[in-house]
């Protein structure tokens, strides 16, 4: 094939022999070998799902476990390390494994659909982010089941993470593991900042991007700040077991308020990256299921941009009871209150996007309109905790608890259902079973309030986080049974939905291109989609491209069956970040074993690392593969136009 | 798409390229890393006494040296880009190969910087946070020396021109950052003790 440093893109419409080229350019080898080697953006997204969700039952179950020990007073189900192991290993799991993961899932799926491009702008690094996720998932539960799983919280505090205090291989497993997930993390994030800013459909100029991409946006780019922060924190202490060094050692000047400062100015953050995504699913899903556009979309996008940037300042609202200046405690609880604004503003677009439509109430609406409830309820308790008068009351006890389960469950978990029931036909070419879907929905939302709702009353009752068991008649007795009779409720309604998502895979209907007549473009191409996405690249004129014809107010001339014809092997559109205008035809890389190879490479690392007194030259092995692997994915390819042109 | 008869580029050019959107992404994540480094320098020296250092001010003998040999990498990679969009190829690979030993030149003076230290790195917090940082910055620098060797190699192999010249501008971000690290790195460990 000739090949040119310039070219006008044809224009054209897809036959049916133009699709079938496509398709063989796209297509993933079948077998082993396109197992370890895919780029393909939609695999990748599908085994993100499914992997968060592997992890999201393990950490069921080991909630579980806690709430059987803690139905009742003076238990001896578990002993207390098992207690801390499990109790710890449930938030690693539910935080860092399956909240993020799952959302970068949906996203790294549904991006290129929506966006109008072939794939993300960096298909490898999105195989790698997810190979380096598994293998780091992996890591840390190597760890919890040779009895070494985390024991210290999720939040890890010093000193009790010190040598001295936690001997043994715990804290070891986890502040490496925390450094591996953190690489994959990093580089996911930033594919997703590209993808936003480059690889769109023609003429999708900045306010007609689809809502959903903001959240994830805001999510990456806070992210690409925030966790080289936790990564370095884990690193220092893992330094101090190790190397003898002195971050975190009061004897030598340590500061272990240093590790709190690292660790939640990350971890605030990090919070509102688990939730602006799911808030986008949000604000994509329910405006279909309400017949009409969503209400607000700038005040929506700059209500998620306003979350994201005062999130940055909120961090010290964990430490109130660390005994820091009035003044700093007096700034970060202003910011703390303050964010609810912008939150709020998105409540009421929600509310009134329900308002003045015509809800058609399917699962996928229960499940999204249920966010709203459940976001209130944990935004309120959050700004009950955000004063530091209230927050000294409350601090470490189970208040805290109800309200960060309001938060990850409300508005992480219910819209994850809600999408997986509104993008389960994309994905599958089935609909999800609507009868067994409502059944599912509503043991869920009842289990879940069963849990929680009364788990604000322990709290304020005085009853502490983090305790194994507790002495009968203080008044926790009947509130914990009831907490344990809802966790157990909630994981029926989960089952539920593993239910349906087997059965319905098997026997489910047949969805179509478009079974909710949604207005963006993933509904636009068939169920599953082609390798290729698009055969022609639509071109974008306003932001509901499918539903122009029957939308006054933006009335525009998108095209989704004529566009331009990229087919000189993989091709898509870079465009201008603001106006959407092509600026460049980007040659996408072909399947690759380099993510793999550079993850096996990375986990060498990580081994050796942790097992450096036995075991170091493994580092180094690790080390050189993930160098040669590394040169051999960034070495020029003439193919994908990144090198000087041959004289024909 | 407007305009349907106008040519666009076909692959990398220029800072059309995605390497280039990405490099600055990994700017990104990287400045924030050392800026938390940073942090845990500062935040430690102003909770603790000024004796917190073994050394009052620490010695300019080797750190003065290598900070210069840092910029003139800095600057050589500078002549190098500029050549390669000048289509002085052999200017562009001189450039590389100046970039190269002179990061060869800072790590050498850091090495003798090290050796010079009367502590180690777990002698105490200054120490663990002295060397921690500097680590930090030498590995970046072996990463930039790498990749700056591999674009010296690929515009040997005669795959770059100032079309095809994405390498070795996303090559010279990094390295411009890397400098730019190590002066906020010496003025917090060199300078800011004057400040005291």
């Amino acid at each position: 094939m000739t090949f040119q440093v310039e070219r006008v893109p044809h224009a054209g419409t897809a036959t049916p022999s133009f699709r079938q080229r496509l398709e063989h350019i796209w297509e993933t080898e079948p077998g082993v070998a396109g197992f370890f080697s895919t780029v393909d953006h939609k695999k990748i997204g599908i085994r993100y799902i499914i992997t968060a969700f592997i992890f999201l039952a393990a950490g069921g179950i080991e909630a579980l476990i806690l709430r059987l020990q803690l139905a009742r007073p003076n238990q001896n189900l578990l002993a207390p390390e098992q207690y801390d192991q499990l109790f710890s290993t449930h938030g690693m799991t539910m935080i860092f494994l399956y909240a993020l993961p799952v959302l970068s899932g949906f996203s790294n799926y549904l991006w290129p659909l929506i966006l109008g491009a072939r794939d993300m702008a960096f298909p490898r690094v999105n195989a790698l982010s997810y190979w380096l996720y598994v293998a780091s998932g992996i890591f840390m539960y190597v760890g919890f089941f040779m009895g070494a799983g985390p024991n210290d919280g999720w939040f890890n505090y010093v000193p009790y993470a010190n040598r001295t205090y936690n001997p043994g291989l715990s804290m070891d497993f986890y502040s490496l593991g925390m450094v591996f997930l953190g690489i994959s993390t990093t580089v996911g994030a930033a594919n997703f900042v590209v993808t936003f800013l480059r690889l769109r459909a023609p003429g999708m100029s900045i306010n007609r991007l689809p809502v959903m991409t903001w959240g994830t946006l805001t999510a990456s780019a806070a992210n690409l700040l925030v966790v080289p922060s936790v990564s370095l924190a884990f690193f220092m202490l893992w330094l101090d077991r190790n190397f003898g060094t002195h971050f975190f050692d009061v004897s030598k000047g340590g500061q272990p308020l240093l590790w709190q400062h690292l660790f939640w100015i990350f971890g605030h953050p990090w919070v509102y990256a688990l939730v602006l995504p799911a808030m986008g699913m949000v604000s994509e899903g329910l405006p279909v299921f309400c017949r009409r556009p969503l209400v607000g979309y700038s005040a929506v996008v700059l209500a998620t941009l306003a979350t994201m940037t005062l999130g940055f300042g909120v961090w010290v609202h964990h430490m109130f009871a660390t005994g820091l200046p009035n003044l700093a405690m007096s700034f970060f609880s202003g910011i703390s209150l303050i964010i609810t604004i912008p939150s709020a503003v998105t409540v009421f677009c929600w509310t009134a996007t329900i308002w003045t439509g015509r809800p058609v109430i399917t699962t996928a609406f229960l499940f999204f309109a249920s966010t709203i409830i459940l976001f209130v309820i944990g935004g309120v308790s959050g700004f009950m905790t955000g004063s530091v008068p209230a927050d000294w009351q409350l601090n470490d006890t189970y208040f805290v608890v109800a309200h960060i389960h309001y938060v990850l469950l409300g508005i992480n978990v219910f819209p994850v259902c809600g999408a997986l029931y509104y993008w389960f036909p994309k994905m599958t070419g089935r609909l999800l079973d609507e009868r067994l879907g409502q059944w599912n929905f509503w043991t869920m939302f009842v289990g879940f309030n069963l849990a929680f709702l009364p788990m604000h009353l322990t709290g304020l009752l005085g009853m502490p986080r983090r305790i194994y068991t507790y002495p009968a008649g203080v008044g926790w007795d009947t509130l914990n049974m009831i907490t344990t009779i809802g966790a157990f409720i909630l994981a029926v309604g989960v089952l539920l939905l593993f239910i349906n998502v087997v059965t319905s895979l098997i026997g489910g209907a047949l969805a179509g291109a478009n079974p909710w007549d949604a207005p963006t473009l993933e509904w636009s191409v068939p169920s599953p989609p082609p390798p290729y996405n698009f055969a022609v690249l639509p071109k974008v004129a306003s932001r509901y491209p499918l539903w122009e014809s029957r939308l006054q107010a933006s009335r525009g001339a998108s095209s989704v069956t004529e566009g331009a014809l990229l087919d000189h092997e993989r091709e898509t559109f870079g465009v201008t970040p603001l106006d959407g205008e092509p600026d460049i035809i980007l040659k996408m890389p072909f399947d690759s074993y380099a993510p793999f190879v550079l993850t096996v490479g990375t986990t060498a690392i990580f081994v050796g690392l942790l097992l450096h007194r036995h075991l170091w030259p493994l580092a180094i092995v690790g080390a050189v593969i993930a160098a040669a692997s590394l040169l051999a994915w960034l070495w020029p390819e003439r193919r994908l136009g990144q090198t000087v042109e041959a004289a024909p | 798409m407007t305009d349907a008869a106008s040519a666009l580029p076909v692959g990398s050019v220029d800072r059309r390229a995605s390497g280039w959107y990405g490099v600055l992404c990994l700017i990104a994540t990287e400045s924030a890393l050392f800026v938390y480094l940073l942090f845990s320098y500062y935040y430690s020296a102003v909770q603790l006494p000024p004796t917190w250092t073994p050394e009052p001010h620490p010695s300019f003998a080797y750190s003065l040296p290598a900070t210069i040999a840092m910029l003139l990498s800095s600057a050589a990679v500078w002549w190098s880009t500029r050549s390669l969009h000048g289509r002085a190829l052999g200017a562009h690979r001189l450039g590389l190969a100046f970039a190269i030993i002179l990061g060869l030149i800072f790590f050498a003076f850091e090495g003798l910087e090290w050796a010079s230290k009367p502590y180690m790195l777990s002698s105490n917090l200054y120490s663990s946070l002295f060397f921690t940082i500097t680590g930090f910055d030498l590995a970046h620098l072996a990463i930039g020396i790498v990749g700056l060797c591999a674009v010296l190699i690929w515009s040997l192999l005669g795959y770059l021109d100032y079309r095809r010249e994405s390498p070795t501008v996303i090559m010279a971000a990094y390295w411009h950052f890397v400098t730019a690290v190590w002066i906020a790195i010496f003025f917090t460990l060199y300078i800011t003790p004057y400040f005291r």
